[in-house]
């Protein structure tokens, strides 16, 4: 697996900070204040989740005056999302259980 | 976001196997049959059914193309906002049957986006993992 891949996999496998992401995924740019009222965790550890995050591309912040605002950058998905590279292994995986159950079929 | 630009690609699966087509293409299109080595379904081999393939992580919802008993079958395959058509085709060999898969599709890149999210991204990166974990 591509190096990009494990970034944004470790990156997401955190359920807390991929639950700040799909936020703002739904509901577009929120400010650290406003992700930390529903996040149920302190705002350092909010911040400190929204660091990992733009690390790996995967939000942008925007300072307004004492505010930083934070949207959710989807481009950065597009490794995972080249559908071809996905498909091919499952349906590899598909064609190994199709020939197991012709297997069996010949009983 | 007005961005349109879509592509088309293709997967394309082929392996030869030691049984005839009649055999395979009851694996294809026998409803319990395509529960073991696919996921669960409804499907009927009638051009024009819709069906759906289900599986913990979501669903697929396809519609019937193409039926030719033992040698082809086409449906749609639309799941996770991309479009595509699924071709199976079936040439029989010396030995037994050259099985071919053809999976042709378009994606726009924002409309998958969008569309992941609105599935929710964990149900989404639960998919391929599982997806990616089977490789």
């Amino acid at each position: 697996m591509p190096k990009v891949h494990d970034v944004l996999f470790r990156t997401l496998a955190d359920p807390t900070r991929r639950a700040l992401f799909e936020r703002l995924c739904r509901e577009g740019e929120k400010t650290v204040g406003a992700l930390t009222s529903r996040a149920g965790i302190s705002q350092p550890a909010v911040s400190k989740h929204l660091g990992v995050l733009k690390q790996a591309g995967l939000v942008r912040d925007r300072h307004e005056g004492r505010q930083t605002h934070y949207s959710a950058q989807l481009g950065a998905l597009a490794p995972l999302i080249d559908w071809t590279s996905q498909m091919a292994g499952f349906w590899q995986s598909r064609f190994d259980h199709l020939e197991d159950l012709l297997r069996r079929m010949d009983q | 976001m007005t961005q349109t630009a879509t592509e088309a690609r293709s997967v394309v699966v082929e392996r030869e196997m030691p049984f005839a087509p009649e055999r395979i293409w009851r694996a294809l299109a026998q409803p319990h049959l395509i529960e073991e080595w696919l996921m669960k379904n409804d499907f009927e081999p009638v051009v024009g059914h819709r069906f759906n393939l289900r599986a913990d992580w979501g669903s697929v919802d396809c519609q019937v193309l193409a039926v030719e008993p033992n040698k082809t079958l086409s449906y749609t395959w639309a799941a996770y906002g991309l479009e595509s058509v699924v071709t199976w085709t079936l040439t029989p060999t010396s030995t037994g049957t050259l099985l071919r898969m053809e999976q042709s599709g378009f994606r726009a890149d924002q409309q998958q986006a969008y569309q992941g999210a609105k599935y929710g991204w964990q149900k989404f990166f639960a998919a391929l993992e599982q997806l990616l974990g089977r490789t």
